[in-house]
């Protein structure tokens, strides 16, 4: 062995090679696109109006989509359970608008009703899943429609037939069972898609505040030492904050939405940003999955795409775009906590428990309650995407508003690239977007085509779950392509104490 | 109470349902010193192991007697988790890495620095899960772990997949060493995976680490790598004390004396008189450059030849390949190589081909691959007769009378212990469905019988008769018989020749008087050159 040369595993392939891997891990991806882009030419719609579309749609799907990364990192495959997650908030929602709560205050009771439900049916769902291993997925679809049935018992039934509710608005005429559609113009409609700028500004101010107070409280206390750091997080947020008192700036922000043509920008910069302190924190060893091409690329790129929106015709496309700003923060900030997840100990076993459950019970990690974490933190967060989802579409068919955002969910996730065992924010909000492209040209395409939405109507639906069907499929193949690849180890012989037990069992 | 011994474990005894795999087994390490367990296939060295660290297969049946103490303190280790806190630790022969992983990730598993949240009060209602991870700390205790055992050459941020095993194995030492205030590691048959270079340099960095006063307990079946890095050694076999010895004291002839060491009982009646008619010229089954792709038991490659008429072993410790050598002539895993039977060749790429040939086959696995557990004893003894030579048939249908007829003869011929032909299988102790196997086999009326752990799980009386049969139907059908077993005993009371396999490979052809130090040599791959050399 050679002990001057260290061993790096860096793979000297070929750039036909690294291109041709490059494509066939993003096929699925690629697929779609081509397929978004076929149905966009032959349905001849105009392009700001499927671009402002999609972008509604982001905001209204995104975050549940980003619900389902935390149980691919945990190993427990993609969660068809978020369905319990829905029905949690609709359950919130429907005792919010019962009892006439409306506007901001409304929502935040309905997240105060609905996170608790959430949490309590993320534990059990996991404390089942801990008892089926291995098939976790057939399990989350299967409980999916469990819990429906539960709900229409609850919805149908119990409501005005045993838990007394009268409002002729919601209740059936006969006494019993709630209406077929709840309207929420007037109480939660727009709730979040409305919140001003400035009202942000505000909430991240109080936020800063009272973290710092608690700082300050555990100093005094000498529990935790007071850094600078702290005083300059919350000097910065003050000044943001002053800065929203002057006349000039003041003005931009009673706005709820922005152009596409500020967040843009906004992106680009993020993007650039961070590429460059992957660039300077991997100056002297590059730690693995980083690549210095790909960062200077992406920065590139984003300086292109930048120096696009001075095209006039782009320019003028993307300005027909406005985005309401509170549900992208909320993305952004469930993109944020996904990664930031990942940095704790506790993502760091979730990766560990996902990897290998063996590996993870003998260093002593609880398996059981790691995956039960998991499943409550996707369950909250699928409540949340679903309440994001109520208010911004404005009605809800209560016996129908639940029912297909696992499936949806989900096949949004694989259009992005996403597999079973492994997904990521890039992948979710890539696939999200695909997903929704197709959705919203596809009728159009079939009425091109073949004089009928319907025909694209289906099209897209068997897309949907053709896709599903597909990337699991693929997802299988590869596992088997893996396992024998002869650069994988043997199995190893089993020990005399897995022969010895067999032996014992055989002869009891 | 001063003692010289860092970890005594004394007259530890085990019971798995009233089955005793340990009897007053007693084990002494000092600090700093290498010292090799060993052992046959069940002797007792896994339970041992098992009994060190705590595992719950030991305490959900029913504990152990007898005591360890560590550094003259008496330890009641409750599972592996607690032998960690004593600081004992494991290198496993099948590596907990995880492959995604970093080096680092790998030595840090489940032992991660974290540094308190950046929000307050969050560990006070989490506790440590919402930790920062402090990744450059790690890296450079990683390095360090690394560096101690000299491998400056693995990268502590290179992903573990696709290392080769070797370095695999370091990364797992590493983790080890990393650990505070590690005391003691036992190492698993640690060589078994790796190439002759990583095992040199694996038996230096147990010497490396012997001498940092980290005592290590050597499990392995290499008798030369004992000699080699051991300075002591324990004996079990059978679940018993045998002996502990020096290395400078022993040779590795009494080694191999000792471990296999015990006197042929014979499990045979060998009265009747041998007629049989074994020559040289006639060869039953030849295998050439043979090699089967079986996990777990490869067969790297196997020249053998097996004259008509004659009862021929394969032995050996377990996973080196012995079970590989039928399952491959079945057709169950992919084979090179060629197998010819009585002169002609088979063709293996074909499913069912040895059948056709008149080979019948009893399978190690009879639960898995023998028998269809839910069916009854007459279709299980029929079944392979019919699919393969049309028996038992009127046109498309079960001939019942006949099949009856047959499967209760079957039953009495080997006094198969059951309410008649329609109990299931599943239904039937070990013994018995032992009995249906041979059964089934004998029904096709083979030419040659391949019979993998003849007597695996079955009582001592139904071993005798299983055993009893084979010898019968081989000197009154002319049948060549091919026995695969672990248990040297059976046979060498019944074989004429036994090859031992060690690492897929045969490493002695041995007459069943052959002595016990030779059985012992062959199965760590060595023969009496070797030591004389």
């Amino acid at each position: 062995m050679n002990q001057n040369k260290r061993l790096t595993l860096e793979t000297k392939d070929s750039f036909a090679d690294r291109l041709k891997t490059l494509l066939f891990d993003n096929k699925v991806m690629i697929v779609f696109a081509l397929l978004c882009y076929g149905a966009f030419v032959v349905s001849g719609s105009q392009i700001e109006t499927v671009l402002s579309e999609v972008f509604t749609r982001i905001a209204r799907n995104g975050f549940t989509v980003l619900a389902l990364l935390i149980p691919v990192f945990a190993g427990m495959g993609l969660n068809f359970g978020i369905v319990i997650g829905a029905i949690a908030a609709q359950i919130a929602v429907f005792a919010t608008v019962y009892w006439r709560f409306t506007g901001f205050g409304g929502m935040m009771l309905a997240v105060a009703l609905a996170t608790p439900m959430a949490i309590l049916f993320g534990y059990l769902v996991g404390k089942l899943f801990n008892k089926m291993k291995g098939a976790e997925m057939i399990a989350g679809l299967i409980l999916g429609y469990f819990a429906d049935g539960l709900y229409q018992l609850l919805f149908l039934v119990l409501i005005g037939g045993v838990i007394p509710a009268t409002d002729p608005r919601f209740i059936i005429d006969g006494g019993m069972g709630v209406k077929n559609a709840i309207d929420l113009t007037g109480s939660l409609k727009y709730t979040l898609d409305r919140v001003q700028i400035i009202d942000l500004a505000l909430g991240l101010f109080i936020i800063i505040a009272v973290i710092t107070a608690g700082k300050l409280i555990l100093h005094l206390r000498k529990k935790r030492s007071f850094e600078h750091k702290d005083w300059i997080i919350f000097a910065v947020v003050a000044v943001i904050y002053g800065l929203t008192y002057l006349p000039a700036i003041e003005k931009h922000l009673f706005a709820d939405r922005v152009n596409l043509i500020v967040a843009l920008p906004l992106f680009l910069a993020f993007v650039a940003l961070r590429n460059l302190y992957h660039l300077y924190r991997n100056r002297k060893t590059a730690m693995p999955g980083f690549s210095r091409t790909r960062s200077i690329f992406m920065i590139v790129l984003a300086g292109v795409v930048f120096g696009l929106t001075y095209v006039p015709r782009l320019e003028a496309l993307i300005m027909s775009v406005n985005l309401p700003v509170l549900p992208f923060i909320l993305i952004a900030g469930l993109c944020a906590f996904n990664n930031g997840l990942l940095n704790t100990r506790l993502g760091q076993n979730m990766r560990t428990v996902g990897q290998s459950q063996t590996v993870a019970a003998a260093s002593g990690i609880d398996v059981d309650r790691t995956r039960v974490i998991a499943m409550v933190l996707s369950t909250v967060l699928a409540c949340w995407g679903q309440l994001i989802y109520l208010q911004n579409i404005g009605t809800f068919s209560t016996y129908g508003a639940h029912l297909q955002i696992g499936q949806f969910a989900v096949a949004a996730l694989l259009v992005g690239g996403a597999s079973v065992s492994k997904a990521t924010n890039k992948q979710a909000l890539i696939g999200v977007t695909l997903f929704h492209l197709l959705f919203i040209i596809a009728p159009q395409a079939g009425r091109e085509l073949f004089g009928d939405a319907m025909v694209g109507e289906y099209f897209r639906v068997f897309v949907s779950y053709g896709v599903i069907a597909l990337s699991l499929a693929m997802h299988a193949w590869q596992r088997k392509i893996r396992k024998e690849d002869p650069e994988f180890p043997d199995e190893v012989p089993s020990k005399p104490a897995t022969a010895l037990a067999h032996k014992v069992k055989e002869a009891d | 109470m001063e003692t010289p011994y860092l970890l005594s474990m004394d007259n530890i005894t085990k019971e798995y349902f009233g089955n005793r795999v340990l009897k007053n087994v007693s084990l002494k390490i000092k600090p700093g010193e290498i010292h090799a367990l060993m052992g046959e296939n069940g002797a007792g060295k896994s339970t041992l192991m098992n009994v060190l660290f705590g595992m719950p297969v030991i305490h959900q049946t029913g504990g152990f007697e007898g005591q360890v103490q560590l550094e003259g303190k008496v330890i009641r280790i409750q599972d592996p988790q607690g032998a960690m806190k004593y600081g004992i630790g494991m290198v496993h022969q099948e590596f907990m890495l995880i492959p995604d992983f970093t080096v680092t990730e790998n030595i840090k598993v489940g032992r991660e620095i974290g540094r308190s949240s950046i929000l307050p009060l969050m560990d006070r209602v989490f506790g440590r899960d919402l930790d920062h991870m402090e990744w450059e700390k790690m890296s450079t205790d990683s390095r360090k772990a690394l560096d101690s055992i000299g491998m400056m050459n693995i990268e502590e941020y290179a992903k573990v997949a696709g290392m080769p095993i070797g370095f695999q194995q370091f990364v797992e030492i590493a983790r080890e060493i990393d650990k505070t205030g590690i005391k003691l590691l036992v190492f698993d048959e640690p060589t078994a995976v790796l190439t002759e270079s990583e095992a040199d340099r694996l038996l230096e960095i147990m010497r490396l680490i012997a001498s940092r006063g980290i005592a290590i307990i050597f499990i392995t079946h290499r008798l030369d790598e004992v000699m080699e890095v051991a300075d002591s050694l324990t004996i079990l076999r059978d679940g018993e004390f045998i002996a502990r010895k020096d290395v400078v004291e022993t040779d590795l002839v009494e080694i191999a004396q000792l471990m296999i060491g015990r006197s042929v009982e014979k499990l045979v009646d060998d009265s009747a008189e041998d007629t049989r008619r074994i020559d040289d010229d006639r060869i039953a089954l030849e295998l050439i450059n043979y090699r089967v792709d079986m996990p777990g038991e490869k067969v790297r490659q196997i020249n053998v030849k097996i004259r008509e008429g004659e009862i021929f072993g394969f032995g050996g410790l377990a996973g080196q390949g012995k079970i590989g050598i039928h399952n491959g002539i079945q057709g169950l895993f992919e084979t090179e190589g060629s197998v010819i039977v009585h002169g002609e060749k088979l063709d293996l790429s074909k499913r069912g081909e040895a059948l056709r040939k008149d080979i019948a086959f009893v399978s190690e696995d009879r639960r898995g691959v023998g028998l269809l557990l839910g069916e009854s004893i007459e279709r299980n003894i029929i079944f392979s007769a019919m699919q393969v030579k049309n028996e038992f048939l009127k046109g498309r249908f079960i001939d019942r009378k006949k099949s009856r007829q047959h499967v209760e003869a079957m039953i009495k011929l080997l006094d198969i212990r059951c309410t008649g032909p329609e109990q299931t299988v599943g239904s039937l102790s070990g013994g018995n469905q032992q009995k249906v196997c041979l059964a089934r086999a004998l029904t096709l009326k083979p030419n040659i019988l391949m019979v993998a752990e003849p007597t695996r799980g079955i009582d001592i009386g139904a071993k005798k008769l299983v055993l009893e049969y084979l010898r019968k139907i081989n000197l009154e059908e002319g049948t060549t018989i091919v026995v695969i077993s672990s248990e040297l005993a059976e046979l060498r009371s019944i074989c004429d020749r036994i090859a031992i396999v060690s690492e897929g490979k045969i490493s002695a052809v041995l007459a069943p008087d052959a002595s016990d130090a030779d059985y012992g040599l062959a199965m760590s791959g060595l023969s009496r050159e070797d030591v004389s050399a």
